[in-house]
């Protein structure tokens, strides 16, 4: 067990855990932030997507001694923000939500894409999320979530 | 129970893999799968674990004269938008995984785990790269066909780690990339193809062509493309048929839970034809 310090939704918050465990098991259970889905847990579906230090990850593959002094946002730090909220607002008018249980790492996938790319083409939405598997919606109504996500956020 | 080494420095990191031989862990994304547990059991690894990501030293993405070097921590994300990247090797790793995995999966990390499916491992064969190891007190630069030896073995030594690898940036008016797989995102690959090379004056003036998947590690004849070398682009068509009669004595695919031996073999033998046949055309590389 080891003693960690780390950024948590923009706040310092400091934790004892075994550095092996994976940052989805300490997000969801240490710290009860169920945001975060466990779909397959091998990096392939992106539904425990955060972001580390600003970039898109999946928090099963992140062992959480390597998050000590770092930057951690998930989709609950997401929703609070100003972009978030318009991320999280884009994908409910659009239909793009039925299950719901990829819509959190979608959200975090597209607010990766928009902070380093305001105005991207369809294409680029759709590599942007081309590691989140969504098994409702045929990913249409994500990426026209995505694209009013866009003009959202030029409005803010 | 293992212990988690986090050192602060390459010159700690080598001092504790030299005493402990602890497993040398980059981006993690395959050791987290390989040694996963039930849903909130931390992964079980069998040795004590080294995490290289954080070090400073290994961060280093730079081109040095003629020679790209690539740091060991460096991710396939920063590999793809760095402009120096030949374009082969740039193509080769945005066909990798997606997004949030090559924003912290590492070349180095693809090339220790010597899959003959490794993506970015069929590139740097057809680009001659080197990786550079050291231990405490030594350092070499081993030609990656040599690093490698067979699916999941290196020659790399238990006191040793991977710092970098070496790319000569050789102009080449030729950099195809080809992968098969069953999803764009995330799939492995059931095969790949590289090509790099330069045709001048309608000419082979060099050529080097890879294959992933199709053996026990990624193939790679130079005895093959010196009868290419030299050849006009109209001659090499000439002798399509017995490169593609040779190629096929060295693509010994097996069956395995990806593909079949066979549609392996049919498959990177019909790139091979599509790429000799139109070499040079926009599709498989253009001419610069």
């Amino acid at each position: 067990m080891k003693e960690l310090t780390f950024i948590l939704n923009g706040k310092e918050i400091i934790l004892t855990a075994d550095p092996f465990k994976r940052l989805l098991d300490v997000l969801r259970e240490d710290l009860k932030l169920t945001g975060v889905k466990e779909g397959c847990g091998e990096g392939e579906c992106g539904a425990c997507a955060v972001l580390l230090d600003g970039i898109l990850v999946n928090s099963c593959l992140v062992p959480v001694g390597l998050v000590a002094g770092r930057e951690v946002m998930t989709p609950e730090g997401l929703a609070e923000t100003e972009k978030g909220k318009q991320i999280v607002e884009a994908l409910a008018n659009a239909g793009a939500v039925q299950c719901g249980f990829c819509s959190p790492g979608m959200a975090m996938a597209a607010a990766a894409l928009l902070e380093t790319n305001a105005t991207p083409t369809e294409e680029e939405i759709r590599e942007a999320i081309s590691g989140n598997l969504c098994r409702c919606t045929g990913y249409d109504l994500i990426v026209e979530g995505i694209k009013e996500a866009a003009k959202r956020e030029a409005g803010l | 129970m293992s212990t988690a080494y986090q050192p602060d420095s390459l010159k700690e990191a080598l001092r504790l893999r030299g005493e402990t031989g602890a497993i040398p862990f980059a981006g993690g994304t395959d050791l987290m799968v390989r040694h996963k547990n039930w849903t909130g059991v931390p992964p079980a690894f069998p040795r004590d674990v080294l995490f290289l990501s954080p070090l400073r030293e290994l961060q280093i993405l730079e081109r040095q004269g003629e020679t790209l070097v690539v740091g060991a921590g460096v991710t396939f994300s920063r590999i793809a938008a760095f402009p120096e990247t030949p374009e082969v090797l740039r193509r080769a790793v945005l066909s990798i995984a997606a997004p949030a995995i090559r924003n912290i999966a590492t070349m180095t990390g693809n090339v220790c785990n010597a899959s003959p499916a490794g993506d970015a491992i069929c590139a740097l064969y057809a680009l001659e790269a080197s990786v550079e190891t050291r231990s405490i007190d030594s350092i070499r630069a081993v030609p990656i066909m040599q690093f490698i030896t067979g699916p999941g073995h290196t020659i790399l030594k238990k006191d040793e780690l991977v710092t970098a690898i070496r790319i000569p940036l050789k102009p080449a008016n030729i950099q195809v990339f080809r992968k098969v797989g069953t999803r764009k995102a995330n799939a492995l690959a059931k095969l790949s193809f590289a090509a790099v090379g330069t045709v001048k004056g309608g000419m082979i003036d060099a050529l080097s062509l890879s294959f992933g998947a199709v053996g026990p590690t990624v193939v790679r004849s130079t005895e093959l493309e010196k009868q290419m070398v030299g050849k006009t682009l109209a001659e090499l068509k000439g002798i399509i048929p017995s490169l593609l009669n040779d190629y096929g004595a060295t693509i010994v695919p097996i069956d395995d839970q990806r593909s079949t031996a066979a549609y392996r073999k049919q498959v990177a033998l019909n790139l091979l034809e599509s790429f000799l046949k139109k070499i040079g055309d926009r599709e498989w590389g253009s001419f610069k």
